[in-house]
């Protein structure tokens, strides 16, 4: 006769409704400490009331789109599609590369491969914060691929600093080791090469790696200050984040308004996040155990 | 990008395949007949690792390298720059105003770093467990960690507003709590840059946190509550010894990963009032582009970078160790 125990392994009180009440209290103030901030911003962009400074609306009252149509008039479009952009093609050149990447550490032996490993590593000790000053210098030498000048004030320079990241190299080289090596050999005596059992045999088998590493990618492009406080010179070029900034410090604004730009940051993260909760999680554990 | 360079190998990649130990079809050899490999299998490789390779060499390594040639000297555009020796050094470290930066950055990164494990273990104990209402709970506390920093910083800095109309204090108001300044005075600022910080990271702990506890084998509790140990004695015996490598994990990487603070800090309050939340990167971002001493910031950031360096070797080393007993 085994005691009933929580996962915890906490004994089942007597005094049930008491600890169910406690519990219960205790969930409520989770909610009041982690969702009822980020509700308010919701209802203070859609409230038609007008706040003081540093005030919030509980409820949308005089429910209105006025906040959000004058925070798409100061600029909140063109920073949410110069965001799109970047995140969009950095975030498909950066599971590309981390891909192809991980393919030749997992699957093949070289001479160097260690010392690639290494590489990758280093690289992880060298976040934009610890080279924010010489990576500017390095972004006003490097010529724009796309054509014209340097990387400074390009998209060129928004995207290809974080296209290179190891999170994605290590979970998609993670999971490609997985994967059994029958299913290439069979695939090369049919005479196939390696970027064709690259993209036949092996990245379809990664589809649960690559959406984990597609849903960090996206919440670290989307999410980028420094990098676009360093390269976006001129307002065109401002990312969403940098017009978020930017509204607030110009102080014209109303609380609703500053508030609109931060719940359109907000609202695509979370969306990605809900729908693809399951990757999301998995993600995090081998992000953060195995460094 | 990447396409393009991997294109014309396709072809050879697929010649290459018949150098298997399988023979099959092809008009050479096969590969046992040649101890050597051929050249195309030695580049293979490199050339599936070349786009990313050429990425790290030009944001990563280059940037690190030239920051740390660029602490030696004084950098003058169109002048050329001057040896200095460790002049930047000994100047920045001279400096108040990064000696206090120094200061709160260790004191951010320690204290919010046990804060959010503490809270996010708390989280975890309550939070665990496949029911439903508890797995809605955890994806509902888990938001602010998707949310990005500088809307988190936009939110917080109305919420935490001074005076008795801030929506916070309004609500320390009908508890009988006087009104806090908050991040308007240096004695407060720090705090309330921190308390964000951890309203932040706190989910992202118990997520790992709740991972670990699932992780332990029920069959200890019971082997523990048939031995007569309270839940006290459980939580203590059994459940904090198993999660220690996870804990010692996210003290560490939080730890290091505080060491470079700045999102936050710069939204919330730019470091100031008075320089009393200047962090060692918002330093070295105003000293580095606002004051234009490059040698400097630097500077500055070469000691950050060898910190953060020896750190993470400790780390790995500690843990190299823990596996290997």
């Amino acid at each position: 006769m085994s005691v009933p125990t929580t996962a915890l392994g906490l004994r089942m009180p007597n005094r049930r409704w008491l600890r169910g009440g406690v519990r219960v209290l205790l969930y409520a103030l989770v909610v009041l400490v982690f969702v009822v901030p980020l509700w308010t911003m919701v209802a203070t962009v859609f409230s038609g009331v007008p706040l003081k400074l540093g005030q919030v609306a509980l409820l949308p009252r005089h429910f209105t789109f006025g906040n959000l149509r004058t925070a798409f008039h100061f600029g909140v479009g063109r920073g949410l599609a110069n965001s799109a952009i970047v995140t969009g093609v950095g975030l498909f050149l950066q599971v590309t590369v981390s891909a192809f990447a991980a393919y030749a550490l997992a699957r093949k032996k070289f001479r160097g491969r260690a010392l690639v490993m290494l590489a990758v590593l280093a690289t992880m000790m060298m976040p934009e914060e610890v080279i924010a000053i010489p990576l500017y210098l390095v972004l006003g030498k490097v010529p724009d691929p796309l054509g014209g000048g340097d990387l400074l004030n390009s998209y060129s320079g928004l995207i290809l600093p974080v296209v290179g990241w190891a999170l994605p190299i290590y979970v998609l080289t993670g999971f490609m080791k997985t994967i059994p090596v029958e299913l290439e050999e069979s695939a090369r005596v049919d005479g196939a090469g390696d970027l064709v059992i690259f993209f036949r045999v092996i990245l379809p088998l990664c589809r649960p790696a690559l959406g984990t590493s597609a849903v960090f990618g996206f919440l670290m492009i989307w999410d980028q200050y420094l990098l676009p406080l360093l390269v976006a010179q001129s307002p065109d070029m401002h990312t969403l984040t940098l017009v978020v900034t930017s509204l607030s410090a110009s102080q014209e604004q109303g609380v609703g308004v500053r508030m609109a730009a931060s719940l359109m940051l907000m609202v695509p993260s979370v969306v990605v996040y809900l729908l693809l909760q399951r990757l999301f999680e998995r993600g995090l554990l081998t992000g953060s155990l195995k460094g | 990008m990447a396409s393009i360079t991997k294109a014309p190998k396709g072809s050879s990649g697929t010649a290459r395949a018949n150098a298997g130990p399988a023979g099959g079809p092809g008009h050479r050899p096969p590969a046992r007949t040649r101890p050597r490999p051929p050249l195309r299998r030695i580049a293979v490789p490199w050339l599936f690792l070349a786009p990313v390779l050429a990425l790290f060499g030009v944001f990563k390594f280059w940037p690190t390298i030239w920051g740390m040639y660029l602490s030696f000297f004084e950098v003058r555009p169109y002048l050329g720059n001057r040896w200095t020796g460790w002049d930047n050094f000994t100047a920045a470290f001279h400096d108040d105003l990064l000696r206090s930066a120094l200061w709160h950055t260790v004191i951010d990164a320690g204290a919010t770093v046990v804060a959010s494990a503490l809270l996010g273990f708390g989280l975890a104990l309550l939070l665990e467990g496949p029911a439903r209402h508890v797995r809605l709970l955890r994806t509902a506390a888990f938001l602010p960690v998707v949310t990005a920093m500088v809307a988190v910083a936009e939110l917080w800095s109305t919420l935490l507003f001074p005076g008795e109309y801030g929506s916070l204090n309004s609500l320390l108001g009908h508890l009988g709590l006087g009104p806090m300044p908050f991040l308007s005075d240096p004695d407060s600022s720090l705090a309330s840059v921190m308390l964000v910080q951890v309203w932040k990271s706190a989910p992202y702990d118990m997520v790992i946190f709740v991972a670990g506890l699932a992780g332990i084998d029920r069959q200890l509790y019971e082997a523990a509550a048939l031995d007569g140990a309270g839940a006290w004695q459980r939580l203590r015996h059994v459940t904090i010894p198993a999660l220690s490598p996870v804990t010692t994990i996210v003290l560490t990487l939080g730890l290091i990963r505080g060491l470079r603070v700045f999102t936050e800090i710069y939204v919330l309050t730019g470091g100031g009032p008075a320089g009393s939340t200047e962090s060692i990167v918002t330093y070295v971002y105003k000293e580095g582009i606002q004051n234009n001493d490059l040698g400097t910031a630097s500077a500055v950031s070469t000691v950050l970078f060898l910190v953060t360096v020896l750190l993470t070797c400790l780390t790995l080393w500690w843990r190299n160790r823990k596996e290997a007993a």
